[in-house]
């Protein structure tokens, strides 16, 4: 197919999936038993601790209905919903900061998710290609047999786990990483660079740990399957150098079907982020939405849970339209 | 003249060891076309590789060696030993498949270079290559285009130009035209002629299509179950064959114009993982005696040039 | 590794895992997770093989029913994964055109949406009235896409093969063909998809118990790691309360990872690759 015809399922499935994501978040608050509003009424009484006259508190109810578009019908209450966030990103305020709205917490904890995520996955798959790489390459060797077992042990173990053992380690037993992240709101100086990377550094590393382990497993079998191709065979024959075609020939091919699979499991990667965040009480989306669950925040959870939604199918897009940039065969027809 | 002395070379499996080459002891002038025929299974393949010297596990070289009849740098005699050193210099190799052949996410110009030692640079010898692929029917673009991008035919002509562009000495071709359509087939084997004529070198053809030998090859190999049967001329061994499974082959070649019933050959070639004892065609030989069955017969020189193994060249 | 060992080490653990769950629960009469049974944080001994938690209960059995649990749980959810994404997969795979199309698309979605944040905010909403089916069915509606598309890939490639036209040719039924000719390819698939659901779901529960958001009184491996760092179980130095789930997680997915790849090298070396 085409370079056009691909990049365009692309982004029909992109925006497809948005459209499921926010339906779902759409429809969540239907699904509480009892009148929404009557429900957020309550907590903001409880949380904001005043007593609302009742004129205020009907305005409310207004702005709450507009809000969440029960007013009309159900057909101009989704699009109204689907205009306000696509567009404005508005949620709404924040349930139990009233009156600060949502958009303005997640725009604080959103960069530290997608860096922390980021900059994670980013390592993760790069040095997992590498070994596995390695691995298959070399796959009589011993070293390379042993990286193989490192992968196939690591990989089961879920973020939770990870994320606990280094806690205990590193944060208890051998006290050189904080046990939970405090980082102060401030300027981007030398000393906030350096408190971010050592408060960032365990999450980091649970994230890497839970995610190289199905790379190193995923390329040592590409990389030990492309080395029996007849390409790679008559490279050989050719004497094209041994590193040339560890390099061009079987990374190269090898890694086309880890591009996809990233794609495919950036879902899964997030919800390991998210985990690890709260464990680790790391400023982003995920303890955001941990404290809102405690907090009864509705607003907040229902943003959140749009905006993962959002990062995800984007970063995913963001990869997918990176691929043919790796395979010329769907760059040229 | 390049020299087989008794080449015997076997593969390894989990049953023990196959002997895919019995034996071959033959001495093949240089400037050439060799056509190498026989059946599935007869040694062909493996008598390529070991030509090409790329013996490694499980294939191993039992006994014997080549002599190619050039010499390395440094004055020594190319042999089975040292032949490494001249792949794709002074010996090289067209595959079977030119789709899988060739790596698919790098262009076609790169695969031309990435196992030189630079001694020129790349641009330069890019530079002739465009101007070599033109003599071969190529569009000079089409080495910047990746390998998807071209035809089949195209392709193949690559990797008859890739293997020819630095005017080896023998050039080794394993069934470069079976995956083809007559017409490029017919285009791919007068590339090759004109080629050989031009730089009057040696090729070895392995094809299992009679046909294409008796196009283009100018001497004939027959072998069969291992063992080499019949060497010589083409033309002497495509009208006057000496070997009784050689006449049989030719004799199921279709020809223009003659319409009667072709004779198949009976029976298959014996499982050379028994003990063989004997001629190995015996048990398919009209003239099979008992001295056929116990003695195996030698390759000799029954004409000029002309080689085969059999008791009974003479009555045919 | 070669391929029998994985195997066999990952089936090893798994029956260790199963037969324990099944048969030791018998041995006791006490629910482990009531609170108060026995004086708090004693130390391992025969009667108390991992010691009790601050909570006054038996760690170990407290241990046996949370791997029962989530043993149910996984294999009651992957259950129903399994067949919702065996019709999917193979009506798509076999099916084809527009039909093939939408459901891919539809699944594909449902592969890209992170679970975790729906899981949370629907753990919220029917906070108190959580109770394991609504959440084993949540986690049905999560887990089929993935399996779904590996059954589909592989009826793709299969429908293509000759011998599905020579059956189609020979006169045999839609129905006859896709039991006899395909299910012996899927059935590979189907196994590994079962094992790697099972895996998942285990690891979805306990995330969420692990943060608090799940049924935690049903003790459950993610429970008691919950109810382990909620009484500080570090720093009064309860060891075992902490220690033991870890491990016996580990060596739980251990297993089930081991089983899944030995069994898709299994079946690939069955099928003449290797």
């Amino acid at each position: 197919m085409s370079l056009i015809q691909y990049l365009v399922g692309k982004i029909v499935t992109y925006l497809l999936v948005l459209c499921i994501g926010i339906t779902i978040t759409f429809s969540l608050p239907r699904f509480m038993p009892g009148d929404p509003i009557d429900g957020y009424l309550a907590q903001i009484m409880t949380q904001a601790g005043q007593r609302m006259s009742p004129q205020a508190m009907e305005e409310l109810r207004q702005s709450l209905s507009e809000l969440y578009c029960l007013k009309g019908s159900l057909l101009s209450q989704y699009f109204g919903y689907m205009k306000r966030v696509f567009l404005t990103f508005d949620f709404g305020p924040s349930l139990s900061s009233f009156p600060r709205p949502v958009s303005e917490f997640i725009a604080n904890a959103l960069p530290w998710t997608l860096g922390l995520l980021g900059t994670s996955t980013l390592i993760a798959w790069t040095l997992g290609n590498l070994i596995g790489l390695l691995a298959g390459f070399f796959h009589n060797n011993r070293i390379a047999t042993a990286l193989e077992v490192i992968g196939v042990v690591i990989y089961p173990i879920p973020y939770y786990i990870i994320a606990l053992v280094l806690i205990l380690l590193f944060a208890y037993v051998w006290q050189i990483f904080p046990l939970s992240t405090t980082i102060r709101p401030g300027p981007l100086t030398f000393e906030k660079m350096k408190t971010i990377f050592h408060n960032s550094f365990l999450p980091g590393l649970t994230l890497v740990l839970a995610g190289f382990g199905w790379n190193i497993l995923g390329m040592k079998a590409l990389a030990y399957a492309t080395k029996e191709e007849d390409f790679v065979t008559y490279a050989r024959l050719k004497q094209v150098p041994p590193r040339t075609i560890m390099v061009s020939y079987v990374f190269r091919n090898g890694i086309l079907p880890q591009v996809t699979a990233l794609a495919l499991s950036i879902g899964m990667i997030f919800n390991g982020a998210l985990l690890t965040e709260i464990l680790f009480s790391y400023p982003g989306l995920g303890l955001l939405m941990r404290t809102a669950v405690g907090a009864g925040d509705y607003n907040m959870l229902y943003g959140t849970i749009t905006m993962s939604i959002v990062a995800v199918a984007t970063a995913a897009l963001v990869i997918d339209l990176l691929y043919p940039l790796f395979d010329p065969r769907i760059r040229y027809r | 003249m390049i020299k087989l002395n008794n080449i015997v070379a076997s593969y390894t499996t989990v049953r023990g060891q196959v002997t895919a080459v019995d034996g071959v002891n033959l001495h093949v002038p240089s400037g050439y076309i060799v056509g190498i025929a026989g059946e599935s299974g007869c040694g062909k393949t493996t008598l390529l590789r070991v030509l090409y010297g790329d013996v490694s596990f499980p294939l191993s070289l039992k006994a014997g060696s080549v002599q190619y009849g050039f010499c390395n740098d440094d004055g020594e005699e190319a042999t089975s030993s040292n032949i490494r050193q001249h792949w794709f210099k002074r010996i090289s190799y067209i595959p079977q498949s030119s789709m899988s052949s060739l790596n698919p996410v790098i262009r076609i110009r790169k695969q031309f270079v990435d196992f030189r030692d630079s001694k020129k640079g790349n641009a330069e010898v890019l530079a002739e290559v465009r101007a070599y692929v033109k003599d071969l029917g190529l569009p000079p673009e089409a080495i910047d285009a990746y390998p998807h991008q071209l035809s089949g035919g195209m392709r193949q002509r690559v990797m008859v130009a890739m293997a020819t562009f630095f005017k080896p000495d023998i050039i080794l071709a394993d069934e470069p035209t079976t995956a083809l359509d007559v017409v490029v087939q017919k285009g791919i084997l007068l590339l090759l002629m004109n080629l050989q004529e031009q730089m009057k070198n040696t090729i070895f053809l392995v094809t299992h299509d009679m046909g294409v030998h008796y196009q283009i090859a100018h001497k004939m190999l027959i072998m069969y179950a291992a063992k080499a049967v019949e060497f010589g001329d083409s033309d002497a061994v495509f009208e006057e064959s000496l070997h009784p499974y050689t006449r049989m082959l030719i004799e199921s070649l279709p020809t223009v114009g003659d319409d009667r019933m072709r004779q198949g050959v009976s029976g298959r070639p014996p499982s050379l993982w028994d003990d063989l004892h004997g001629c190995r065609f015996a048990p398919r030989c009209l003239l099979a005696t008992e001295l056929c069955r116990v003695e195996e017969p030698a390759l000799k020189e029954y004409k000029p040039g002309h080689f085969a193994a059999c008791h009974y060249v003479e009555s045919s | 590794m070669n391929l029998n060992l994985r195997l066999k080490i990952g089936l090893t653990i798994l029956a260790i895992f199963t037969l324990g769950s099944v048969f030791l629960p018998y041995f006791t009469d006490v629910d482990p997770s009531a609170q108060g049974t026995y004086y708090r944080r004693l130390p391992m001994s025969r009667e108390h093989l991992l010691g009790t938690n601050t909570l006054g209960q038996d760690i170990f059995w407290f241990l046996v029913f949370a791997v029962r649990n989530s043993l149910i749980l996984g294999v009651g959810v992957s259950s129903c994964t399994v067949v919702i994404s065996v019709i999917v997969g193979l009506s798509a795979g076999l099916i084809g055109g527009i039909y093939d199309r939408i459901v891919m698309v539809v699944t594909d979605s449902f592969i890209a949406i992170p679970s975790f944040p729906i899981l949370i905010v629907l753990g919220t909403l029917v906070r108190g009235r959580t109770n394991f089916w609504l959440l084993g069915l949540i986690l049905v509606v999560f887990g089929w896409a993935w399996t779904a598309r590996t059954v589909r890939s592989m009826a793709l490639s299969i429908r293509e093969r000759e011998f599905i036209s020579t059956a189609r040719f020979s006169g045999t039924s839609t129905l006859g063909i896709i039991l006899k000719e395909v299910f012996p390819y899927v059935y590979a698939y189907i196994v590994v998809g079962f094992i790697n659901s099972i895996l998942f779901v285990i690891n979805t529960e306990a995330s969420l118990a692990v943060i608090g958001l799940s049924k935690v009184e049903i003790p459950t491996l993610g429970s008691i790691i919950f109810w382990a760092l909620n009484y500080s179980a570090m720093f009064v130095g309860q060891y075992t309360w902490i220690v033991a789930p870890v491990v016996a997680t580990v060596l739980l997915f251990l297993g089930l990872f081991l089983t899944s790849t030995g069994y898709n090298e299994l079946f690939a070396a069955r099928r003449g690759h290797s």
